[in-house]
């Protein structure tokens, strides 16, 4: 297929290998921020290519893994309303609350449906008006713009039956917060290309230069994240720490900017508590005083929700990069897909499902 | 067949874990798989069924006869390439094919919602005597159900059939040997994306048809060249990631196969990037998978190839050495790694 087979092209992809090997005279530890890139890593095998001196840790960047055990709790509190349709992106179905998922609250009754676009919701709240339609707007920057585009376009049609459990996120704060953690281990970021398409890079410039780390801003083909290891270890190796665009093809310096207009127009930034990493300030989007109505926590009195999260799971440290999912106790035991303890053992992107899913026997 | 050494009253299922019946548990993956083997299988048990193949072969009074059933919910109910009916009997005629058999006879039951369009019924039965009449089987008994409005989805389809084992051969997972090589009858994914297309709306540049089709003449033309067909399996829900699991798991050998190899069309391949979803894992109707001696596997391809329904075969595997009863997969950069089932259906990605 066009535009997918020349990036995941087998002798190029050895090329790749081999040009990195040859740079590298030392052990580096790199980090791709993003879920989706971790996924293709252990789905194409791309880690075994590389030279034993390269460590690829798989940070937090998988909406699914980082969304609060609060968030999902108030989601699951929203759902079981009989008045409410709750529409969710296909993968946080499965994310376990403290009393079960989406899921089960559908199988108790719940009206949870899957939808592909947030649009969507709002074309269901303008066919159900005697409902609440609420959608779960999970998601780093890439989502923002259309989610925030339904918001708009609901408050312009004058539908009132449609809300939003605001749940964004914010790559640049979680990638400070990470490097200042004394634990922090990553010497190198694959930084997001698709979270780069809308936002552009300028917010990582200032990053790099402050904690002397190299982002290279990499796209999600086996080729794109090949050559964005290279990229990033040439600057290491050469002792450089900047911005470079791996992915020219979809990212520029400035982004998508209609795309960043309609975000700042209907979210702000807000603290927000994020999976195993705890609570991290201005890292997520709230909606502005002029959209709050369409904020479900408000519109439906959860905001009072709290919870604990499990003790035994390790995903802030699998997120951090300070260890791997098949150096947690529960992998594949006490915690499979089929009864996750964690965000990250259920979700696609997640580490410990693409791990669980592509690796159990070879770890 | 051994006997519960204990009889227990809890439910094997752990309901903690699931005090409900979830659509996962229908899904054709984990879940499902542990429902039956722990709480079906587990209670039913009995040489037949615990050969866990796609249907039961059966002595009776010297005949050799496969039995199997089916039920059918899809919706939409008309989709590009099919509707229920059709659907109906292809899936249980291609699970008796599975088996090695002829098939000759089905049931219908149909579950009617009160409400539901006459007209629509109408073609629906058109279309499932349509692809009896193709496949050479009658439809000799049925049942009729009529549900009150909103506790039916329309209407629902099983059909069980039985059909004839003519060769003494055993075609079944426990024939799998090492150096066999593994076969797919075609393309895989479209049934899944075409269903999924109608369902969400989904506008491609070209209608994706389903490849729902009866795949018994095919079978039939394998047996009858004197291939040495090992084991069969259609992959319908799940798909062929699902049914080599399956395969690999209760035969106890090692299955790898090359990504590079297997047959996706490129429409298909396109909806899958868009969605998030892995082809290896969307349903087919009309596809079959088959493990066949190394020295027959060339003139299996050939005659596959030469039948309309087989154009697409490939060779997409073999079967290794290794006694794990895994699914190895080398992937598109030349890498290698494990194929696994989902816990249920795919979900699409958020991004």
């Amino acid at each position: 297929m066009k535009f997918i087979d020349e990036y995941r092209d087998p002798a190029a992809a050895q090329q790749f290998a081999a040009a990195i090997r040859r740079i590298t005279t030392r052990p580096w530890t790199l980090m791709e921020v993003c879920g989706g890139q971790t996924h293709a890593i252990v789905r194409f095998g791309i880690d075994e290519l590389l030279p034993d001196e390269i460590r690829l840790v798989h940070g937090p960047g998988c909406p699914v893994c980082v969304t609060s055990l609060e968030l999902i709790d108030k989601a699951l509190e929203i759902a079981s309303r009989p008045e409410v349709i709750f529409c969710s992106f296909g993968d946080m179905l499965r994310v376990p609350g403290t009393k079960g998922d989406l899921f089960s609250v559908k199988s108790r009754g719940g009206d949870v449906r899957i939808v592909y676009s947030p649009l969507d919701a709002v074309k269901l709240a303008r066919e159900n008006p005697d409902k609440e339609v609420v959608f779960f707007a999970v998601g780093f920057e890439t989502t923002a713009p259309a989610n925030a585009m339904a918001v708009y376009q609901a408050e312009r049609a004058g539908i009132r039956n449609f809300s939003i459990l605001a749940s964004h996120v914010l790559v640049p704060p979680a990638m400070e917060a990470l490097l200042s953690s004394p634990d922090c281990q990553v010497q190198g970021f694959l930084a997001a290309g698709h979270v780069c398409a809308i936002m552009g890079y300028t917010e990582y410039e200032p990053i790099a230069a402050k904690y002397n780390v190299p982002i290279v801003v990499t796209g999600f083909e086996p080729l794109d994240i090949l050559h964005g290891v290279y990229l990033c270890v040439k600057q290491l190796e050469e002792g450089r720490a900047e911005v470079e665009n791996q992915y020219a093809r979809a990212v520029t310096r400035d982004g998508n900017r209609p795309a960043q207009e309609i975000v700042s127009t209907v979210f702000r930034v807000v603290h927000r508590g994020w999976r195993g990493l705890g609570k991290i300030p201005s890292s997520g989007l709230g909606l502005t005083p002029p959209y709050a109505a369409y904020d479900a926590e408000a519109k439906f009195g959860v905001a009072g929700i709290t919870a604990a999260e499990d003790g035994e799971c390790i995903s802030g440290q699998i997120m951090q990069g300070i260890k791997y999912p098949h150096e947690c106790p529960a992998f594949g035991t006490r915690c499979t897909p089929e009864k996750p303890l964690g965000a990250p053992m259920v979700s696609s992107e997640g580490a410990c499902a693409a791990y669980y899913r592509y690796r159990r026997v070879v770890v | 067949m051994s006997i519960p050494t204990s009889f227990s009253l809890s439910c094997p299922i752990p309901i903690s874990d699931y005090p409900t019946v979830q659509l996962a548990h229908g899904g054709g993956g984990r879940l499902m798989n542990q429902l039956v083997e722990r709480m079906f299988g587990a209670t039913f048990q009995n040489p037949a069924l615990d050969a866990r193949h796609d249907g039961a072969l059966l002595e009776i009074g010297g005949a050799r006869l496969a039995f199997t059933t089916d039920s059918f919910v899809v919706h939409p109910r008309f989709f590009p390439g099919g509707d229920i009916g059709s659907l109906a009997v292809h899936g249980t005629v291609n699970d008796l094919a599975m088996c090695g058999a002829r098939p000759l006879f089905l049931s219908a039951g149909f579950v009617l919602e009160e409400g539901m369009d006459m007209d629509e019924l109408w073609r629906i039965v058109q279309s499932m005597q349509a692809a009896a009449a193709e496949a050479g089987v009658q439809i000799v008994t049925g049942d009729t159900k009529v549900v009150d409005r909103g506790k039916g989805d329309g209407l629902y389809i099983n059909t069980s059939g039985i059909g004839l084992v003519e060769s003494g051969r055993k075609i079944d997972p426990s024939q799998v040997q090492p150096g066999d090589v593994v076969l797919v009858s075609g393309d895989i994914g479209r049934h899944g994306i075409a269903i999924m297309a109608v369902r969400e709306g989904l506008e491609f540049e070209t209608a994706i048809e389903s490849d729902s089709a009866c795949v018994a003449g095919l079978v039939r033309e394998l047996l009858d060249a004197g291939i040495d067909v090992h084991c069969l399996r259609d992959m319908t829900r799940g798909g062929m990631a699902s049914s080599l699991v399956e395969i690999a798991g209760t035969s106890g050998h090692r299955v790898h196969i090359d990504e590079t190899v297997i047959p996706v069309r490129q429409d298909v391949r396109g909806a899958c990037e868009i969605l998030g979803l892995d082809p290896l894992y969307v349903a087919n109707e009309g596809r079959f998978v088959a493990f066949v001696a190394p020295e027959d596997g060339e003139r299996a391809l050939e005659i596959l190839r030469a039948h309309p329904l087989g154009q697409g075969a490939a060779q997409v595997g073999k079967v290794g050495a290794q006694g794990d009863g895994l699914v190895t997969m080398r992937s598109a950069i030349g890498a290698t790694r494990i194929v696994d089932l989902l816990s249920g259906e795919q979900l699409p990605r958020i991004c």
